[in-house]
């Protein structure tokens, strides 16, 4: 173990892990949403990101963007991918949930079988975009680089970047509207109402179904934001992409506490950072053991998450 | 309710299991004896044995008919050891009600296990001679191998459920698969599992992999089938035992209502322990038998989409029941290697001809459908079955 | 009688009727093939679908077109390549291997494109006879089992790895290698051998896992190390190509090495701009160097360059190919033929040693480098 490596910048260690962890957390927040008001876990959530990176780099290439355009350009690039990553995905979302689970729903299945109607559902749209994008190669596609990478604050030796930059302002910007959105509007109310009690909500003329689809498209909105995010940063996407981010927003909506919007943020930073910090402990091949380790530690000690689980009784 | 539900059940067809019941002793014996001397039939199928005649039809279901296709027997073994995973993995998700996304980690533990203590080639067995001044050719006997998966197995079942099994069932899935990954993680990452080159040279019942076995040979898969064809049998009649036990009893319980249970007297984390011990044994065991019959393990062969995969065989075949598990064990191994042979559809444009290419995204709308349709399984336990009707009658206001 | 007794005894009478009655048809001869027909078939073995699909594609391609230029220059041979999907797991390959073996109609294995396929499959195919040409197997272990069957036209972990070693050595003149591997059979066979190779030229090592993303910890590590001159990648372009565009949006510009397994075109366009000047070593001649039409002709089939291990398939491919054209149609014909080989082929001269390695006098390295997005071949690493 490699003390003297992780100490000596651990300002830096930990600005990298939050930046790295700032886009589980935004996927994370689809896991959550949708598990606070259905106690259901939505395994497709990690191609609902997958397409939002697809729909985001066939928007970038489709109108011609070169590599490192004028700053102007950049942000409309950004701006502009985000709407249709956000739709994409959102989109992605809202259809998974139409085509399977009201089905599902109106049989009052298990969620066990939720479960396996979502990893069918996953497995499809994965082999879907591997056999039809890319020539069927299956490989990384790269795309245009956006923004180029610099130091945006040097601050006592603990360089930011740009993109970091960017990507945790984006996170937080978006949790912050969520929160909002959840907790102030009446499209919110009727969200939490939902998660809550959902007979009682339907009583008091909440409609279920609408509150539902409203839920999927939050999610997926926030997974295409983090697809647009994703893009800009590491500049390539995969048709097996999302299941590797999946996992691991999966894993911080839990150690967050699921079903807990902030929960969600939380757990995503937190989980970005121990990876960096284990990862230069020892090797990144063993980070994911220690993220795990510290899951399965946190849960001993908090059985619902850092942050509790409700995403209803958190605001009630 | 229960008028209601009588008058459904009163209109309804007898169902096979009515049916099943009300047959006498000595024919339910000879249906049972049938149906085992055709599954060691399995081998031939579409042959009779002993002479070049076929029997039209039942050959096509043969996953080497067509271009492209693998070895019926392997297939045939594999479905067999996915069959024994998903009883396996009945009796913690379908019986006890705690879903295990790790299953995969108990799997590859059975299969570490033979490989490490009775390959030739192990690291683990030339450290041990090293150590202990072993003869230059020392492995642990495959039969000794066998005793130590289960325990091993059921070490690290109860190992991982100690701390977790107090979880809420959500929880408890991210932390077994977790739990899968980590087992797969060290096993790449470590020189004495053999790291990412894996384990050749892991031997059989015949000891190690060669032509000339009589039996167990690399070339012949049969043997290997009837084994564990065998173990199979032993699994149901062993689990069959514990499901009508009062260990059986408590897991449905628990499944049902933990607090209820709890109030009955039934210690919930004690059973559900067991339950985790039973499953991971079993677990070991067709990590096991895989090992053996490959000859050859890496860790690339344990990831976490396996786990995935022999959840959604119990659900698909039906929680619950052994028959429908094993049943989605089947369907789930055996349809994708017959898809890879179907042959070029050439009523379709050129870019969809080769179902091969379009085999998993087929099984991923199966799974989908098939779930939609029949979200209580393919053959649904009977008492799930009824949860299931009573779930759908309790549909809220909108649902 | 009860009715009960009668309706479950005429269930097993008439189940048992059904499976004698059926019994009626013959079965079809196998007939057997005239030995000296230009016939047969090859297997092709190897990830078709599936994450690892995309290293193996290209040198399907390869082969055929090797088949069906050869289909067309003789039209008296009737040869057919067929392929076998196994997803490169050594689980999905053995099922297929056992199909193969007893299927007399095979004469050959072009495969396994991996190293642990190969593996588990290489004691099966020597049971029954029948040869193996891997055009991408690398791992070193391969060739040391004693296994009579299997042969490779590709370079080996080790050969690579010397040659790496010799090339951070004679041309980039570096005195503190970082080498970066992705744990796989593959990269850390190779990271063992350019490790010990750079001895104390060695300045670091990070391994990092399958389908990662995020480098930051591996990019501090090397901005941790003062004075890092070169840095080595073991791995695939998966994780190759987001780790060399981190590395340079992160500033750092030292020479980055590569290996075979991002000789791909997927790894420049995924890596984009980063990419410039990036070096690839790969045991394989430029296309330009080999002489003959190869790289147009597969442009021109599938609309695409040539990939990863794209000439060591087509030179598989070409071995078995010109075994049927000299009349051998047996399983022990043609391993005899493979072993005796001696011919110049796409990648290099091929003619296996005993163990069924390249010759290791033939194997050539190139370092290809990155311009304008495209391998361009720079200078051929001499060995010993």
């Amino acid at each position: 173990m490699n003390f003297d490596a992780l100490f000596d910048h651990i300002g830096q260690h930990t600005v990298d892990g939050l930046a790295k962890g700032a886009i589980y957390a935004l996927v994370a927040l689809g896991y959550t949403l949708v598990y606070g008001v259905l106690r259901l876990i939505n395994f497709a959530h990690s191609e609902v990101f997958m397409v939002g990176t697809f729909a985001v780099m066939w928007t970038w290439i489709g109108i011609g963007a070169g590599n490192t355009p004028s700053i102007g350009i950049a942000i409309l690039l950004l701006v502009l991918g985000g709407l249709v990553g956000a739709a994409a995905s959102g989109g992605t979302a809202v259809l998974v949930e139409l085509v399977a689970y009201r089905h599902l729903r109106r049989k009052n299945a298990p969620s066990l079988v939720f479960l396996i109607t979502a990893i069918g559902v996953s497995l499809s749209l994965t082999e879907i975009f591997g056999i039809f994008t890319g020539n069927g190669e299956r490989k990384i596609q790269g795309m245009p680089t956006i923004l180029n990478q610099s130091i945006a604050i040097d601050f006592l030796g603990v360089e930011i970047t740009n993109l970091q930059l960017i990507v945790l302002a984006a996170a937080f910007l978006m949790m912050i509207g969520l929160d909002q959105f959840i907790n102030k509007t009446r499209y919110g109310r009727g969200v939490r109402a939902v998660a809550q009690n959902p007979d009682t909500a339907a009583l008091m003329g909440v409609n279920k179904d609408r509150v539902i689809v409203l839920i999927f498209a939050l999610g997926g909105l926030m997974a295409g934001v983090a697809a647009v995010l994703w893009n800009m940063r590491y500049g390539f996407t995969r048709f097996d992409i999302g299941f590797v981010i999946g996992l691991k927003a999966f894993t911080a909506a839990v150690l967050g506490g699921i079903g807990n919007l902030r929960g969600a943020l939380v757990g995503g930073l937190l989980l970005g950072v121990i990876e960096v910090y284990f990862a230069t402990l020892t090797a990144s091949k063993w980070e994911d053991v220690f993220a795990f380790i510290v899951l399965v530690v946190v849960l001993m000690f908090r059985p619902t998450g850092l942050l509790g689980e409700s995403l209803g009784r958190a605001r009630a | 309710m229960t008028a209601n539900e009588n008058t459904v059940t009163k209109k309804k067809k007898r169902s096979f299991a009515d049916r099943w019941n009300g047959l006498p002793g000595w024919s339910r014996f000879f249906w049972i004896m049938g149906g085992v001397i055709f599954l060691f039939y399995l081998p031939e199928l579409g042959n009779i044995p002993g002479t070049n005649l076929e029997i039209p039809g039942l050959g096509f279901l043969r996953t080497d008919v067509g271009v492209g296709g693998s070895d019926w027997d392997s297939i045939l073994f594999r479905c067999a050891v996915f069959v024994l995973i998903a009883l396996g993995l009945n009796v913690v998700v379908g019986l006890a009600g705690l879903l295990d996304l790790g299953y995969v980690g108990f799997f590859a533990i059975g299969a570490y296990s033979v490989a490490l203590f009775g390959s030739q080639q192990s690291p683990v067995v030339k450290l041990l001679r090293a150590n202990f001044d072993l003869a230059p050719d020392w492995a642990l006997a495959w039969s000794w191998c066998i005793l130590l998966a289960i325990v091993l197995t059921m070490f690290s079942g109860v190992l991982l459920g100690w701390p977790t099994l107090r979880l809420r069932g959500d929880y408890l899935a991210i932390v077994t698969l977790g739990f899968g990954e980590i087992i797969r993680i060290i096993a790449r990452n470590s020189t004495i599992t053999g790291g990412p080159d894996g384990i050749t040279a892991i031997p059989g019942p015949e000891g190690a992999p060669n032509a000339q076995n009589k039996y167990f040979s690399i070339l012949d898969q049969k043997w290997w089938y009837w084994l564990a064809l065998v173990a199979v049998l032993v699994v149901i009649l062993a689990v069959r035992r514990l499901e009508n036990s009062r260990v059986g009893r408590s897991w449905l319980a628990i499944r049902e209502d933990e607090d209820a249970a709890a109030v009955m007297g039934v210690h919930g984390f004690k059973f559900k322990l067991w339950a985790f011990a039973i499953g991971a044994a079993i677990g070991g065991l067709s990590g096991l038998l895989f090992a053996s019959q490959q000859a050859f393990i890496d860790p690339s062969q344990f990831n976490v989409n396996l786990s995935i995969l022999f959840v959604a065989m119990v659900v698909v075949g039906g929680a619950g029941n052994m028959a429908g598990a094993a049943l989605g064990a089947i369907l789930l191994t055996y349809l994708p290697e017959r898809l890879r042979s179907l042959g070029a559809l050439e009523f379709l444009p050129e870019r969809f001809q080769d179902p091969a290419e379009f085999r998993y995204l087929l099984f991923g709308l199966a799974m989908v459908v098939v779930m939609i349709l029949r979200p209580q399984g393919l053959l649904p336990s009977k008492r799930r079955a009824r949860e299931l009707k009573d779930r759908a009658q309790e549909v809220p206001v909108n649902g | 009688m009860s009715r009960k007794f009668a309706r479950s005894l005429g269930g097993v009478i008439a189940a048992a009727a059904l499976v004698l009655g059926a019994a009626a048809c013959q079965k079809e001869g196998t007939g057997t093939n005239e030995a000296a027909k230009c016939e047969g078939k090859i297997a092709f073995m190897g990830a078709l679908t599936g994450a690892d699909a995309g290293a193996v594609l290209p040198s399907r391609d390869a082969a055929k077109l090797a088949f069906k230029k050869f289909a067309a220059a003789n039209p008296n041979c009737k040869v057919e390549l067929v392929e076998f999907d196994t997803q490169g797991d050594p689980a999905q390959a053995t099922p297929v291997a056992n199909k193969i073996a007893p299927d007399a109609s095979f004469i050959g294995v072009i495969g396994g494109a991996f190293s642990g396929e190969s593996k588990a499959t290489m004691p099966i195919y020597e049971a029954a006879g029948l040869v193996m040409v891997s055009q991408s197997a690398t791992n070193p272990d391969l060739t040391k089992t004693g296994n009579k069957s299997f042969h490779r036209v590709n370079g080996n972990d080790t050969t690579q790895g010397e040659a790496a070693v010799k090339y951070f050595k004679d041309t980039v003149k570096a005195t503190k290698v970082f080498v970066i591997d992705d744990g796989s059979t593959y990269g850390k066979g190779i990271s063992d051998v350019v490790k010990s190779g750079l001895g104390a030229l060695k300045a670091g090592e990070d391994t990092v896992q399958k389908a990662q993303a995020n480098f930051d910890a591996t990019i501090s590590k090397i901005k941790g190390v003062a004075g890092v001159d070169a840095i080595a990648f073991a791995g695939y372009t998966g994780e190759g190509a987001p780790l060399l565009k981190q590395i340079r949006a992160a500033g750092i510009t030292v020479p980055f090495v590569g290996f075979d397994g991002v000789y791909d075109p997927a790894f420049a366009s995924g890596a984009g701009t980063a990419a410039e000047g990036a070096i690839v070593t790969c045991p394989c001649i430029p296309a330009e160097k080999a002489g003959g039409t190869f790289a147009a002709d597969f442009k021109a089939e599938y609309g695409k360059d040539p990939g990863a291990y794209t000439a060591e398939g087509w030179d598989a491919a070409t071995v078995f190919l010109s075994g049927f054209k000299a009349g051998k149609v047996t399983r022990a014909d043609m391993l005899a033929w493979v072993d005796a080989y001696n011919e110049q082929g796409l990648s290099k001269k091929i003619k296996f040693d005993a163990t069924g390695e390249v010759d290791k006098a033939n194997v050539v390295v190139w370092a290809y480098e990155i311009k304008g997005g495209v391998l361009t071949p720079k200078t051929e690493i001499k060995l010993g």
